[in-house]
């Protein structure tokens, strides 16, 4: 049925489409598969030397994954009857089947997916049912009331907080709510430039739709292809392009929310008001405590005339940080400014497809010649900022201009289109990679964060050389894999990403290990002035640091809220708070 | 409390054993120089090692970027606007602090200063001893982290030693504190200037502008990995023997980095200099009497000329194994705190880090204590000064082979030849410090005079005694670490009314009080250092201990009394201290009167024959006894003048 659509089509074990993933061929080249992606079905020769030689991997040790779910294995669900029979009265499609179950237990935490790889399933939920509308949002919650039944909501399944997964405590029965089937534009207002969508539309779809009508929201997630509308307003997302339209606070004019007191809304869709705290800020970043996210209003925006890609290399990390920070100075960002540091642009090189011409190689090595020779830069400090423009053509251009001005006097080259493309193509393959990795013995994850811009390179060094550390203490035989970037730009500060994998051949407990570095991390980043998160949520993953987030008194206030609203502690998930 | 936590917790941590520690090899540094030209040596090629990514840095761009910074500008500002200064003449001031502050490193000098130096040690030391393991650490340690060394200080060979070693190993060379004391020695100053000393005014308490300038200065050094950075935790040279109550500000400072975070750690590097006779061994003698210092000139550096002639023996320098200070903030300060407000802008740092700070500097001056070499002559010395009338050269090598063996129990760094009959081991110290101690007709006793001189008055000869006594001690002083804890119990033991363990930790606590200004004992810990006590006394059988109590051994007597002897010159003098402020009449006596006014009430009870400790005249004693008393508010201070200091008496 097409409720099971999506779920056909992706990993129940990994990230992303089944079709598309990474793989070392018979001759060891490395090698994207499917038809999707710019890179599907391109050789990558240079990955296998990079692979084995950051990781101290060789590919002969091979841990491959469970390969399909053992149904057996899932537990029997725990149903209340009643809820069920009143749902098919209701006619609200339902399901226990195992896989739909297992499918909905996890978000991509490398934990989760670990687990599933090696065939541990967990708690998972005990019933799938899949509202239509909003008004099926209100019989299901107004069921689960009457049945003390805990409810979960999923959009996409792409988080990486933790918060999918089920509280290990919960004894009632757990149903996730699964959005998707809300995928519909209910309206587009062009008066107002202002879409109304129901909240279970994934983002790709979104956009795809708006297209055809000459528009675009803007918002661009990493996790587009997936995430879904409700999903970005529960956890507070934020989009790529948000320099132009802004992350999904600005975005959003009027939510619709079911929760178990009511449906909350504003009565108007005002532009600003001045109303008390915004409720819209209870509901954001909610993650699924309060109620279901049905129906949104977001601002659009025409398609813009052109778009262009560049990139620049710097001499190092810090001379590109302080180039960011006088773009942001200046506010003159444009749509995107990324900025990967050493380890990332050598790893993006290792992701470089087989050249098709000798022209063109012979090209990389004059380029290459020119940035590391005549320039004097030192290819082991190098780094490199991806930029995307967006607008009509002329402001476009003055744009570009303006901001290689501005790179130039940090000692910034500009080093072309192409491989800036690239460097925005990788942002959607690169979590394919996790999955090759852990086929070898490697096990990695990424997180984020926001700081001051007067802390930016002192947390990145911090971090980086903590996660180092801590591995090494924690007997990881090989240096892991610690890498940032500087992927959004603010007027007080910007969003660092970090990347770390390493090796665990010979640990005997690498989750374990895993997860302390993690932890370890976090509290360096927060130690250094950086935030719990930028924008994937708290989940369960950092609940514990909620208290030292907020403050006692902040947390209080949160958990009144959630009092008044769910007193019965329907929305169960245990998120957040 | 603490006290039923002795009686029950009974047995300490086995750790404690500081016997067990394994300490490195030492080489002879010279050796080499004595083979190889100097000249040479002076100008070969010096590549150092440097910390991980520094770009190397000039002088100038230093001190642009000590000038330009955020922290410094802020201050300015402040100071501006306080007195109503125009900005750019409080930024000149601030610049012109600095050049008078900053070093001026350049290779020339050091070349120069290697050769000069070569010359110089060959000459006056039979060999420089060095743990190069601890040197290889050291290298190791520079590439990693930002580096801070912290010597001992007894002497002014200190710091010139420091960097000539440092240039001997091919390490990156340090920037030192240095007193503005030398800056008066106009060649010397530049020299020593250019060779890496950077020059702190000795009390600039309240002035903002120069803690701004001199903290930014250290700082900026410390962010960037410029050079590792030396000073002495002690403050100034000891000259007693005895290290000094560590002083944190400089500690302080280049914590503070880590704490904000801009650094990832900080690696803190004690080092233990010791010698067998210190250059200026009855010159603190002389100072510790009331002879005035005299005032650091060239020429009077040049009239050391006669120290060249002299025979000094063995310098030991022992690199200790980095200490992180990240280690040591481990789940005990708090970084976030510093998350609400500009990092440049000045804060107080919390209690935990203050607290922090200042365990620090007490832990580093400990294993700075528990490095040093001791060599056989610092237990000859012990014994002499407890046998005033002297030794039979048998018993005195019989006593000290005894007390080597209870040293080396209580886990000293002795370096008593193995393979040497113990009479030859005195012999040789005893040779080399003839100045000290006199061997005539079998019998050995200290070289002081017993009769006056030709003219000499009472009191001159009182004085002159003092010299040979004082600079006796400051030998015995350099194993007193070792034996302080178990010396303490020994003595709360003889006063403790009952053998029960928490009246005796009373005692035990009291004296630890009383004393925690004259020797090295970290706030707060003294029941560690009972533990500590009673398990060294325990382990060389000198005392049982049971549940509840503690008792003396059947044959713990001669260790017990041999310890408590050690003590008795400061209990001596302490109480010589006491008498004196309770006999003194004036209502308000000023703080600068009091050393001379207590050390003429000691003079004159030795004149009169009623005192017999010489140590009693020592104004280094008298002070700590004055600082303990206002620490248990038998006296109390009061700031009368803003300028002058007068304490009040209130026994």
């Amino acid at each position: 049925s097409s409720h099971f659509f999506r779920q056909d089509i992706m990993k129940w074990n990994g990230w992303g489409y089944s079709d598309s993933r990474f793989l070392f061929n018979k001759k060891g080249q490395g090698e994207f598969t499917g038809k999707r992606y710019r890179l599907s079905g391109m050789i990558l020769p240079s990955l296998k030397d990079w692979f084995e030689a950051t990781f101290g991997t060789s590919l002969q040790h091979k841990t491959p994954a469970t390969p399909t779910l053992n149904v057996s294995a899932v537990p029997p669900p725990n149903l209340v009857e009643p809820f069920v029979e009143e749902l098919k009265v209701a006619g609200v499609a339902a399901s226990h089947d195992p896989e739909g179950r297992v499918f909905r237990s996890h978000g991509h935490c490398l934990h989760e997916i670990f687990a599933l790889r090696e065939g541990r399933i967990g708690r998972v939920p005990d019933l799938v049912v899949w509202p239509n509308c909003h008004n099926d949002v209100v019989k299901i919650v107004e069921l689960a009331c009457k049945y003390n039944v805990c409810l979960m909501p999923y959009g996409g399944g792409t988080s990486v907080s933790s918060a999918l997964e089920c509280p290990l405590e919960e004894t009632r029965s757990v149903v996730s709510l699964d959005t998707s089937q809300m995928n519909r534009i209910l309206w587009i207002d062009e008066k107002n430039l202002t879409v109304h969508v129901e909240a279970g539309i994934i983002g790709q779809d979104l956009e795809r739709q708006l297209n055809e009508s000459g528009y675009c929201t803007g918002h661009e997630p990493d996790s587009m292809e997936f995430s879904s509308l409700g999903g970005w307003v529960a956890t507070r997302a934020s989009g790529m392009k948000k320099n132009i339209y802004g992350n999904i606070e600005d975005l959003v004019v009027h939510i619709k929310m079911v929760t178990p007191r009511g449906v909350i809304e504003k009565s108007c869709q005002g532009p600003r008001m001045s109303t008390g705290p915004d409720i819209h800020h209870f509901i954001m970043g909610s993650e699924g405590t309060l109620g279901v996210v049905t129906e949104v209003t977001m601002k659009i925006r025409p398609l813009p005339e052109y778009q262009k890609y560049g990139s620049i290399v710097f001499p190092n990390f810090q001379q590109g940080v302080s180039c960011l920070r006088e773009v942001a100075r200046q506010r003159c960002a444009p749509a995107s400014i990324r900025l990967m540091d050493n380890e990332q642009f050598q790893f993006g090189h290792a992701l470089k497809p087989q050249v098709s011409s000798i022209f063109t190689s012979f090209l990389d090595g004059l380029k290459k010649f020119y940035i590391t020779k005549f320039k004097g830069f030192e290819p082991h400090h190098l780094c490199v900022a991806t930029l995307l423009f967006e607008g009509d053509r002329e402001k476009v251009l003055q744009h570009e201009k303006q901001v290689y001005d501005i790179a130039a006097k940090f000692g910034g080259l500009a080093a072309g289109e192409d491989n800036g493309q690239r460097g925005y193509m990788l942002t959607f393959v690169i979590a394919y990679l996790r999955d090759l990795g852990m086929d070898y013995y490697v096990i990695g994850e990424s997180f984020e964060t926001s700081v001051p811009w007067d802390r930016v390179l002192d947390l990145c060094r911090n971090v980086k050389e903590r996660i180092v550390r801590e591995c090494k203490e924690r007997g990881v035989q090989f240096p892991p894999f610690s890498t940032c970037r500087v992927t959004q730009t603010y007027d007080a500060g910007a969003c660092v990403y970090f990347y770390f994998a390493f090796n665990y051949r010979g640990l005997a407990d690498p989750l374990h290990v895993y997860e302390r570095v993690e932890h370890e991390a976090r509290e360096e980043i927060l130690a250094n002035g950086g935030s719990l998160s930028h924008h994937h949520g708290v989940g369960k993953l950092r609940k514990e640091w909620m208290r030292e987030a907020v403050s006692t008194v902040g947390l209080g206030m949160l958990q009144s809220v959630k009092e008044y609203v769910d007193p019965n502690n329907i929305f169960g998930n245990r998120n957040l708070l | 409390s603490t006290r039923r936590g002795i009686a029950t917790t009974g047995r300490l941590n086995p750790k404690v054993n500081p016997g067990l520690k394994k300490r490195d090899e030492l080489e002879d540094m010279l050796e080499e120089r004595r083979r190889s030209s100097d000249a040479r040596h002076a100008l070969r090629c010096y590549a150092p090692a440097v910390y991980k990514g520094l770009a190397p840095r000039e002088v100038s761009a230093l001190r642009g970027a000590v000038l330009q910074s955020d922290a410094l500008q802020h201050v300015i500002g402040q100071v501006s606007a306080e007195c109503g200064e125009r900005r750019e003449l409080v930024q000149e001031e601030a610049a012109h602090l600095l050049d008078e502050m900053a070093h001026r490193l350049r290779l020339g000098t050091v070349r120069f200063f290697a050769y000069v130096l070569s010359k110089v040690f060959k000459t006056l030391f039979r060999s420089v001893r060095v743990n190069e393991e601890g040197v290889q650490r050291l290298q190791q340690a520079i590439q990693d982290h930002p580096v801070v060394l912290l010597p001992s200080h007894r002497s002014y060979m200190d710091f010139l030693m420091m960097s000539y070693i440092l240039y001997t190993y091919d390490l990156a060379l340090p920037v030192i504190a240095a007193g503005m004391d030398f800056m008066s020695m106009k060649v010397v100053g530049e020299m020593l200037r250019m060779s890496g000393a950077f020059f702190i005014r000795r009390s600039f308490g309240g002035d903002k502008l120069y803690w701004a300038v001199f903290s930014e200065y250290v700082k900026t050094m410390l962010r960037t990995g410029y050079a590792p950075i030396e000073f002495f935790l002690e403050g100034t040279r000891s000259r007693t023997g005895k290290s000094l109550t560590p002083k944190t500000g400089l500690l302080n400072i280049v914590m503070e980095p880590f704490f904000k975070g801009e650094v990832f750690d900080i690696h803190l590097v004690p080092v233990s200099i010791s010698y067998d006779r210190i250059l200026e061994e009855s010159l603190y003698a002389r100072e510790l009497l009331g002879v005035p210092k005299p005032k650091e000139t060239t020429s009077g550096l040049l009239k050391a000329r006669q120290i060249l002639r002299e025979d000094y023996g063995v310098m030991h320098v022992y690199f200790g194994h980095p200490v992180s200070v990240r280690s040591l903030a481990q789940g005990r300060v708090k970084r976030s705190q510093y998350n609400l407000v500009p990092r440049h802008i000045p804060q107080r740092p919390c209690l935990a880090a203050q607290a922090l700070v200042g365990e620090a500097a007490f832990r580093l001056v400990r294993l700075q204590e528990q490095a040093m070499v001791l060599r056989p002559w610092t237990l000859v010395a012990t014994l002499l000064l407890q046998n005033p009338d002297g030794m039979d050269l048998p018993v005195l090598e019989e006593q000290a082979a005894w007390l080597r063996r209870l040293a080396l129990s209580f886990g000293a760094f002795l370096d008593w030849p193995d393979c040497k009959p113990c009479r030859e081991v005195v012999g040789a110290g005893l040779a080399l410090h003839k100045n000290l101690a006199r061997v005539s007709g079998g019998r050995v006793r200290l070289a002081v005079a017993e009769t006056p001189g030709v003219g000499q008055t009472a009191e001159e000869l009182a004085f002159d005694r003092a010299v040979g006594v004082l600079s006796c001690a400051s030998y015995r002083n350099q194993i007193l670490h070792v034996f302080i804890r178990p010396a303490l119990l020994s003595v709360a033991l003889r006063t403790a009314n009952s053998s029960r363990k928490d009246e005796v930790y009373t005692c035990f606590n009291f004296l630890w009080t009383v004393f925690s200004n004259e020797f090295i004992l970290c706030p707060g810990a003294s029941v560690q250092d009972f533990e500590e006590a009673c398990y060294l006394l325990g382990k060389c059988c000198a005392v049982q201990e049971s549940q509840q109590d503690i008792v003396m051994s059947e044959g713990g007597h001669a260790t017990l009394a041999f310890l408590r002897a050690l003590l008795d010159p400061f209990l001596q003098g302490y109480q010589v201290v006491c008498q004196y402020l309770c006999k003194e009449t004036e209502e308000n006596l000023r703080e600068n009167k009091f050393v001379p006014a207590a050390r003429n009430f000691a003079l004159q009870l030795i004149l009169a024959g009623t005192l017999k400790c010489y140590e009693a005249l020592s104004s280094d004693l008298q002070k700590n006894a004055l600082a303990a008393l206002v620490q248990l508010e038998a006296v109390t201070k009061v700031k009368v003048i803003p300028t002058q200091k007068p304490v009040h008496a209130r026994l």
